[in-house]
């Protein structure tokens, strides 16, 4: 297992989840696309870390999931507030505060 | 008294400023206040004179600093006033004058509903010219200046219901800016070359100044006064200025603004004396206006506009008088006096006139007008006399001794300048005899309502009737002075004596006229004499026809101003038009054009970039995904 191989996998967790953020109304799923694009990411720097033999790559990591866990906590908050109030879930309804 | 004269100028000016602010609340009794605040100004101008009459002769110019006006660094302005012989005799003049055309207006704008207005802008006028004479900078006159210039502008216009005295305001106002224009580039040049604008340091400095820098700031100074006192070539508002309420007329040609333009000269006279080439031009043109306008009178059946011209004429007397330099100052200012009087009473005879005549200016419809008002006719009598110059009425003292200073010098000069005051006087006669004449003599060319022929007679129905006291009583003070007042003045060279002190002792007595004393008052008498013969065998002995004759190539030019309006819109108005219409034109479509086209193109920028903006979250995570994209495709290329 070389290097790229890892890359090529995170580019393409990458690309899916990006796709799911953008072609997916539904908020939650939405969200799942972002985790999976924090995933990627989390897989390329791991990764980098083993070929390079540090732990910068761990310890950025580690970060990530950190943001990513504060990210789910306000962002169902938010998603769940919507769906009081909205009744809905998609993220197209909600667009008031354009213009 | 001499420290207490700003009251002159401040109290008409607060009476205008109450009248003006307070409006309608003041309408019942405005126009008293008015007359109040104008006779105090007389009577302290009053005795004010007395105080300086008090004095010796030397001693007699007084220069009272107010405060520093404009501290600009070397330059500094300081507002004072000047009392000295000649300044007093303008406050004198307009204080009375003025103050007797207020009277007058009581009775003659009783039925005006806007009178209080019209009383206001009668004290700001009268303000405005007492700052003017009493000034004792050219930046203090220049404010005064302009004052009289607002004054006017407000007065011929204060009918402004109708276009045309709109227009006739609107006229006045921007010709005499072409005048004013000289007097500011006079005063640029003064700041210059001597450092202040102050009369005292302007006269101490003229020896010190070159022949070409004095030159010009006489004929800048003649430009000014050529555009107040009406003179060639800028005469062509006065004719139009007839719009306003008569006193105004009489105001102006009497005692205020006209007079603006002598004062000036003579106030200069420093200038002027070094400046020989200037002083020719101010004698010329005094002179060949004194003609122009004397044929203008000749020709106009509107009352009021052959007074007009004679006061064009008559001002061109006193300019050819300033301009005939230290000979010729006090005469200039001796005529300016009596012509005051009699001009007013001329201006206010004219007024009564109307008023008896429903307001009809056509002297075609006038005639035989003696018997039904009499106080009118003997005080037009009286000032008509005084103008022609018949001993011994004012008009002869004053006049009498430009004609004589004109024959003064030496080459082609005394005959030509005492050659056209001698004709002037002629002319005068003429047309002064022909108003007098066609207005109260010969048969009556209207009606009472009873008499009228049917309806082809084209007579006008009139009640002719005498004015009330309140306006005819100004006019017989002013017919007394018509008669006296020159005698006054003329006895033992008084007003000479009086104004040494400003413009120098008149070496007239010293000098030698190129044909003989008697013979010049002779002929001058002669030509008045024939003037009225003419003007009693036309209009006095034959019937006038109702309308005008076809007249003359000249009576025709005359009545049209010598087509002044015409050559000044070819000259002047038509190319300015023309040019302004290009200056617009290239504003709207280059200037405003690019701005206007920027702002359009943000405006459209803004538009199509609003639709990028449209709420949707997955849109907007696209477009950072793009730019992502984008700024990554750009980092490796440049990385390449």
């Amino acid at each position: 297992m070389s290097l790229v191989h890892y890359l090529v996998l995170a580019s393409i967790l990458f690309a899916v989840g990006a796709v799911t953020v953008l072609t997916r109304r539904n908020a939650i799923l939405a969200f799942m696309g972002v985790e999976l694009m924090l995933n990627s990411c989390n897989l390329a720097l791991v990764t980098f870390s083993r070929v390079h033999g540090g732990l910068e790559g761990q310890v950025m990591a580690f970060y990530v999931m950190v943001v990513a866990a504060a990210e789910v906590v306000v962002g169902l908050a938010i998603i769940v507030s919507l769906y009081r109030s909205r009744r809905t879930v998609s993220v197209d309804e909600p667009s008031l505060l354009k213009n | 008294m001499i420290d207490a004269s700003w009251l002159l100028v401040a109290i008409p000016a607060l009476s205008a400023a109450v009248l003006l602010l307070l409006g309608r609340r003041s309408d019942a009794w405005g126009p008293y206040l008015a007359i109040a605040a104008s006779t105090a100004s007389f009577v302290v101008g009053l005795l004010t004179l007395f105080t300086v009459l008090g004095e010796e002769a030397e001693n007699r110019i007084h220069d009272v600093t107010l405060y520093s006006w404009l501290p600009a660094g070397d330059f500094s302005v300081d507002l004072g006033m000047r009392i000295d012989p000649l300044s007093l005799t303008f406050v004198m003049l307009i204080t009375f004058v003025g103050t007797l055309i207020h009277v007058y207006s009581l009775g003659y704008m009783q039925h005006d509903a806007d009178k209080r207005r019209f009383f206001a802008y009668l004290n700001l006028f009268v303000a405005a010219m007492l700052t003017l004479v009493l000034a004792n900078s050219y930046a203090g006159l220049f404010l005064g200046w302009e004052g009289v210039g607002l004054a006017s502008y407000l007065l011929i216009g204060f009918w402004n219901q109708h276009t045309e005295n709109a227009v006739a305001a609107k006229k006045a106002f921007v010709m005499n800016r072409v005048g004013d224009m000289g007097l500011i580039i006079a005063m640029g040049l003064m700041a210059a070359n001597v450092g202040s604008v102050s009369f005292a340091d302007v006269d101490a400095a003229v020896p010190g100044l070159s022949a070409g820098v004095l030159t010009a700031m006489g004929l800048l100074l003649l430009l000014g006064a050529v555009g107040k006192s009406a003179q060639f070539p800028l005469q062509a508002w006065l004719g139009d200025a007839m719009a306003g309420p008569t006193p105004v007329s009489a105001l102006i040609h009497a005692a205020t603004m006209v007079t603006a333009g002598v004062y000036i000269i003579v106030r200069s006279d420093a200038i002027f004396s070094a400046a020989p080439d200037a002083r020719l031009v101010v004698a010329v043109i005094g002179a060949f206006t004194l003609l122009l306008g004397a044929f203008i009178a000749c020709a106009k059946d509107d009352i009021k506009k052959s007074l007009a011209g004679s006061t064009m004429s008559q001002i061109g007397y006193m300019v050819l008088g300033a301009g005939l330099g230290p000979i010729g100052y006090a005469f200039a200012i001796f005529h300016l006096v009596t012509h005051g009087f009699f001009k007013a009473g001329l201006f206010l005879g004219a007024g009564s006139l109307m008023h008896a005549n429903d307001d009809s200016t056509d002297m075609r419809h006038y005639g035989g007008l003696r018997k039904v008002m009499m106080i009118t006719w003997l005080t037009f009598a009286a000032c008509w006399l005084a103008i022609m110059g018949v001993p011994p009425f004012s008009g002869f003292y004053s006049k009498d001794k430009i004609i004589e200073a004109a024959f003064v010098g030496s080459g082609w000069q005394p005959w030509v300048l005492g050659g056209a005051a001698l004709i002037g006087a002629g002319i005068t006669a003429f047309y002064m005899s022909r108003m007098f004449f066609m207005t109260f003599f010969g048969k009556e060319r209207w009606v009472d309502s009873a008499e009228k022929l049917g309806p082809d007679d084209p007579r006008p129905v009139r009640h002719p009737h005498e004015s009330p006291l309140v306006m005819t009583i100004p006019m017989i003070v002013l017919a007394l002075g018509a008669t006296f007042l020159g005698m006054l003045l003329a006895w033992d060279s008084a007003i000479e004596h009086w104004l040494a002190p400003v413009v120098g002792e008149s070496e007239l007595h010293h000098a030698e006229p190129v044909m003989p004393l008697w013979l010049i008052m002779t002929t001058t008498l002669t030509l008045v004499a024939l003037g009225i013969l003419l003007a009693w065998r036309q209009y006095g002995m034959n019937p006038v026809p109702l309308t005008p004759p076809h007249g003359s190539v000249l009576t025709r030019a005359a009545r049209r101003d010598f087509y002044a309006d015409d050559v000044n819109e070819a000259l002047t108005m038509r190319p300015g038009q023309h040019l302004t219409r290009t200056l617009v034109y290239a504003d709207t479509a280059v200037v405003d054009g690019s701005v206007n086209g920027l702002a359009r193109g943000t405006v459209s920028l803004g538009r199509s970039w609003r639709k990028l903006q449209n709420g949707y979250v997955r849109s907007y995570a696209a477009l950072i995904l793009a730019g992502v994209v984008v700024a990554g495709i750009v980092l490796h290329l440049v990385r390449m």
